[in-house]
């Protein structure tokens, strides 16, 4: 009985997706990903600025992250409403990043103003 | 569903025939199993976040003694020269490419094709292997250490654990250690847990229910598990 629901559920949702993925899509998406690996390794032998390297990192991080979520996960299926559901809780994490290496870089000066003193 | 399930929308106040929520069907039209997977992901993600981010912060406590991945995972295997990135490059190839095959098996199960589920499962397996295994590799280099060693209070230190490190400040360590075993972790448990569903694939289970949506939650949990391994491998190695 509980199999049968789950199935029915289960049928509704495949209709939905109208599209099926497409092995094209997959692969197209497979080598984004090795394209930008490569790229972010070869980058770390140049001679460019630490700081601009940072955010350049961060930024391929999450390109990254959004085709593995949205393109493997498929994300994009799902209906907007559920996918803002999954997604809502995040800025939580961007005040947590905030908050704490912030705090870390204080108590480190902290410290050495105490050991200064 | 029966259709006595199905709430007539004119006798529902408040309600019109368009709405998701007036009942009878799923309003997100997803099914409870794989919207509590997504659940346990975000939890999952939060952990996994919060480890990072006390990364982040001790490492601009200590930022002078911090050391540089460059100069720590320098080795790859049967080449005894200095290759900073090569490995933790391949580690990264190795799980994007076993995501792959997860999402192709997952879509072979929308076609309802079980050979090739099977197939691409196999695969997964195997890259989750290979991936584990690279692993021990990588952890048993960062533990032996240098034969330099460092001098650190009058005698040599070699290599890493929790309480020392040659390459600089011991909480390197102890982060590496726990943030890089306890994704490990997971990639052994998403391994076992390929292989349970691997089988019952074989055995003909999900032609027998009429859907693989059971390849399909096994197959989010080993995308994160991927997802989780491009973080570490930003804020590990390359920053």
């Amino acid at each position: 009985m509980t199999d049968h629901t789950t199935g029915d559920i289960h049928n509704q949702v495949v209709e939905d997706h109208h599209q099926e993925t497409s092995t094209k899509l997959i692969w197209r998406t497979f080598w984004i990903l090795l394209l930008i690996t490569v790229f972010e390794v070869g980058v770390a032998f140049t001679s460019l600025p630490k700081g601009f390297l940072k955010w350049l990192y961060i930024t391929l991080t999450i390109v990254k992250a959004y085709f593995i979520v949205f393109n493997f996960m498929h994300l994009k299926h799902e209906r907007t409403q559920f996918a803002r559901i999954i997604l809502l809780p995040f800025f939580l994490i961007l005040y947590l990043i905030i908050m704490a290496l912030t705090e870390g870089l204080y108590i480190k000066e902290l410290t050495n103003y105490v050991m200064n003193f | 569903m029966s259709t006595e399930a199905v709430v007539n929308p004119e006798n529902t106040p408040g309600t019109t025939e368009s709405s998701a929520w007036s009942g009878g069907k799923s309003p997100f039209a997803i099914s409870w199993g794989k919207m509590y997977m997504w659940f346990f992901l975000v939890s999952d993600a939060f952990t996994f976040s919060g480890l990072l981010i006390a990364y982040g912060t001790l490492r601009n406590r200590f930022h002078d003694l911090w050391p540089k991945a460059n100069d720590v995972f320098t080795h790859f295997p049967f080449y005894s020269g200095h290759v900073p990135l090569a490995y933790v490059a391949l580690m990264t190839f190795i799980l994007i490419m076993s995501s792959v095959t997860m999402v192709l098996a997952v879509d072979a199960g929308h076609k309802m094709d079980r050979n090739k589920v099977a197939l691409w499962m196999f695969l997964t397996i195997i890259g989750g292997f290979m991936f584990v295994g690279s692993q021990a590799w990588e952890w048993y280099h960062f533990i032996e250490g240098s034969e330099v060693g460092r001098m650190v209070d009058g005698t040599v230190i070699h290599g890493a654990n929790l309480v020392r490190n040659e390459y600089g400040h011991p909480l390197f360590a102890d982060f590496f250690f726990f943030i890089t075993g306890f994704h490990g972790f997971h990639v052994f448990s998403g391994v076992v847990i390929n292989i349970i569903i691997f089988l019952n694939v074989l055995s003909g289970t999900y032609d027998k229910r009429g859907h693989y949506e059971q390849v399909e939650k096994v197959g989010l949990y080993w995308h994160f598990v991927d997802l989780v391994w491009v973080f570490v491998f930003t804020f590990f190695y390359l920053l």
